[in-house]
Formats: C-alpha cells, structure tokens, sequence
C-alpha cells in the first residue's frame, strides 16, 4: 500500500485499525540469488537499491537483531557532503543528492532537514584550510559557503565570540546539510525492498559462510543452512568478526563512540553546528532535544557503552562552544560500534572469493553515506564490478598505496 | 574502566593514551621483500571481540608504557603489565 493522504483518510474512518504491517516476516528460504548479512541501514539499502535499479529477485536480508538495532539507530543523524578529496566528494554528494529525493522515491517521512552544517573555524590557519575545502567541494559541485565571524555571529548570537582560547573566526557552511530522522530510513528501505519481494528475516544470526573452490555458496545460521549465489557483507561494527569467517583480516578497528540527548528545550540551535578546536557537534530534534556527540572513547571495544571520561570531555567542548549549555541536563547517553578504517574511508569492493562483497570500514560517517553506500555497493554485486562512484574504496588501496586519508594522517583507527 | 598499573596502583581509564593491539611485530628489515609484513603490521588487526592485549600509555601518570589486558565486549579489564615485561615474556615464548 502506498501512504499518501487518500489512504490517511481511507484508514481514518476504520479508527486506523487496518493499516497493513510495514513489510513481512518471512520465513527464510532454502536458497536465494543475493545475501546481505545486516540489516541496518546499509544493508537495508543495499536490498533495496539491488530490487529498485537492478530489477533482482530473490534477495534476502539477514539481521542477527532487530531491523535497524544497530548504529543506525544510535548516530547523531546528520547528513552533509563536506568532503574534501576526489575518491570521497563525488561519493557523498551521491549520498545527498539521494537524500534530497529519497522520501518521494521510497514513499516513507524520513523527516529529511536540509538545516544547514556549520564547521566553525578558531584560528586563522583552520579558517585557511576551510577556504581550501570548501573550493575543493565547490569544484565537484557541493554547495560551500565560507562565513566571517559577523556572519556566525548573525545565525548564533549565543555562542562564546570572546572565548579567550578559542575564539570563533568564521565556519564552513553546507546550507544543503542538515538531519534525517534516523529510524525513518531504516524503516523506509525496509518497506520498500520488503514491497519489492526482498525477505527481511530478523533474528537470524549468520554463524558462518560456506565458500566451495573459492566461491560463495551459502550461510549457516541459527536457523539452518541459506543458499546463495552472492553474498554481501554489510555488518559494520562488527565486520572483523564476520570477514574471520572467511579467514580475512581487515584492515580496521572496532572503537565505540556515544551520543547523547538533552531534554527537551524550545527552538535554540537552528541547524547542525560543528565545534572546530574540539570534538563536539550539535542539532536540535523536532522534539526538542538537543542531539550532540564527540569523538571515539579511544580505545578498542565491541560493547555500545562508553565510559564516563569521555562524557565529560564531550561536554566540557559543548560548553567551550556554547556556554548556555552548562544548564542543560542530558537525558540519555549511548554508544555504537564503529569500524574504524586505518585511513578514514570505508570500503565497498567484492573480494578475492568470487561472489563474496564487503561494505566496511565507515568509522563514524556511515549514517550520512546510507543512501549511496547502498546504491554503490547494489551496483558492485550485480555487476561484479565497483562503479566509478565507490571506485576509490577498494580493499587494497591500503597494499598499493591509494589511501583515501582527508587529513593526511597516517595510518591510524582514530580518523573519520 | 580502572586500569591496575604497575608502578602507580589502580588509576582512572582518563589516564592512560591507548595505542591499541599488542600482537602485531614490527618486521625487523626494510628489505622490499618484507613488504607483505609489513602491510600486515601497519594496517591488518585481529580486531578480536572479546580479550585483547594491547599497549598503553600511562600519559597522566608514570608515562610508563604498559600493556593491558581486557576484554573488548564487557571491558572487563584483567590486568596490566609493564610493556617491557611484556615483550621478554613474548620473547621468552618464542
């Protein structure tokens, strides 16, 4: 059933007691054409995105959990194409250039808020390099705006201009950027691949994969043995844990970053605002809240729960930026599991097992790149190949050299 | 999470810099045949779901590097050791 205001209407009459579940419950079939193991909001989009544009049946989602149970239920739902380097700019204007049209195209209210992204700047060589990236997204066509301190100041009187340490020079602003309601999108791909004939089983936990002369053949799961031609790994978070199955090791950490709501406020923070001498960024949810978060507790974990230090110094840089904050109580914290790629960049590539993709390594900007990562990694498993849009994030650019690293780190699991 | 250091005693998690896995070994040649090994020890990782061996630095403390041993699901911690001891233990091993 398609939702519009004529079956509003229609279901309000019966007291909206006979609107149809959302998608099926299938009990899983002997055998199928595709596999994707996680049924997040990559996974979910890849089914889709393979049923939509490819016109393939016989496609399967497994999801140990609940449908969307994992990270993206648990990011801070922001969107935005602020990329700096080829291999990524294209590949996340992709992303937005989906998310500008993905509630018409699913038929679901993903609440999706072009609010604007605001990347504030402290010193004069930050605002430099912002001037450098906000040419290079304008280069590949992303809207970029460079603001002067007047200019801040005109959107958000309340920030601390006169911080001693700090203090405010200007931002990059992505008008195009802004929030999505994050549940919405699992739900909506869900829908859509679930109207498509794509079975979503949920609580089926992949235990292992079967590879015969170096070919996909199928899962073993707790509910028995699936057959398959192609298989897609989407299980960020955990992706070490599944690529051991085929005895691969990855190139990737598995780090937890939290989150946090504060209570409920009145309209306060228009868009979404990046702190740029510490770790922090902020937006404010239709309900009020305000939703913020900082960077990776830093050291290796699989557990969703962070610990206290870090929930101070997310706060104390929320506090640098906008002082007001200190009299805001936080309601709830949370963390999610990150795979945290050695240069910054995920990777959606097939592997050295025929029939075999992974789509990894988003450290902590997959929920942005939901919409593309599953467009591209759909085009690479039907068609064996990569498209020129995830080209850059092969598995083995860290062998030849080809690293995607926007800050020119090194290698390191703490980039994003 | 408390971390058992030997030389300060128990201390806050705040304290300690994590650089992460203890079990990759640093080739010891810069011969281009140890490229493989290379690629291995820079950018592969066990990245194992449950316990872990891995160096810290104790950077709010003794500035000691340690290596500590926890589990990455529970972050239950085991126990730390001196990095130094750590790696004749690891060579006594082998």
């Amino acid at each position: 059933m398609r939702y519009n205001v004529f079956s509003l209407i229609k279901n309000s009459f019966s007291g909206h007691k006979n609107w149809e579940p959302a998608w099926r419950d299938p009990v899983p079939q002997k055998e199928y054409d595709i596999i994707i193991v996680g049924g997040g909001g990559h996974g979910l989009a890849t089914a889709y995105y393979l049923a939509k544009e490819h016109g393939l049946k016989n496609i399967a989602v497994l999801e140990k959990g609940w449908l969307g149970s994992g990270n993206i239920g648990r990011n801070t739902t922001i969107i935005r194409s602020n990329y700096m380097l080829p291999g990524n700019n294209p590949f996340y204007e992709w992303s937005m250039k989906l998310w500008e049209n993905l509630e018409q195209d699913f038929n679901f209210n993903a609440m999706v808020s072009q609010r604007g992204v605001l990347n504030l700047c402290h010193t004069d060589a930050q605002r430099d390099a912002f001037a450098r990236r906000g040419n290079a997204m304008r280069i590949d066509g992303v809207d970029a705006e460079l603001l002067d301190r007047e200019a801040v100041k005109e959107m958000y009187p309340f920030f601390d201009y006169e911080n001693a340490r700090f203090p405010i020079k200007g931002g990059l602003l992505q008008k195009r950027g802004g929030t999505v309601r994050h549940d919405g999108v699992a739900w909506g791909y869900a829908r859509g691949a679930d109207s498509r004939g794509v079975d979503i089983i949920q609580h089926c936990e992949v235990k292992g994969i079967k590879v015969e002369n170096g070919k996909v053949v199928g899962v073993d799961t707790n509910r028995g043995f699936i057959k398959c031609k192609k298989l897609g790994l989407a299980t960020a978070g955990n992706s070490s844990e599944t690529a051991k199955m085929v005895g691969m090791r990855l190139p990737m950490e598995s780090h937890v970053l939290q989150a946090f709501v504060s209570e409920g406020l009145k309209p306060y923070i228009d868009g979404v605002v990046t702190f740029g001498a510490g770790h922090f960024y902020v937006s404010q949810s239709d309900k009020g809240g305000l939703v913020f978060g900082g960077d990776i507790d830093g050291y290796n974990s699989y557990a969703r729960r962070g610990n206290l230090p870090m929930v101070e110094h997310v706060i104390e840089a929320g506090v640098a930026m906008i002082p007001s904050l200190s009299r805001v109580r936080v309601l709830r914290s949370w963390g999610g599991i990150m795979d945290m790629s050695m240069d910054g960049s995920p990777i959606i590539d097939k592997t050295h097992i025929e029939g075999l993709y992974l789509n990894a390594g988003w450290c902590y900007g997959g929920f942005k790149a939901t919409p593309a990562s599953g467009w591209c990694f759909a085009y690479t498993i039907a068609k064996d190949e990569p498209h020129k849009l995830n080209a850059a994030y092969r598995l083995d650019r860290f062998k030849t050299g080809h690293m995607l690293d926007e800050k020119g780190q090194g290698a390191t699991p703490n980039l994003h | 999470m408390l971390i058992p250091c030997p030389h300060c005693g128990t201390r806050p998690v705040e304290e300690f810099t994590f650089l992460g896995d203890a079990a990759p070994t640093r080739p010891t040649t810069n011969d281009p045949s140890s490229m493989e090994a290379w690629y291995e020890y820079v950018y592969l990782r066990n990245n194992p779901r449950g316990p872990i061996e891995e160096y810290a630095h104790h950077s709010g403390g003794c500035r000691s590097w340690l290596v500590v041993s926890r589990n990455t699901e529970t972050h239950e911690v085991f126990g730390a050791v001196t990095a130094r001891d750590f790696s004749k233990a690891k060579e006594a091993k082998a």
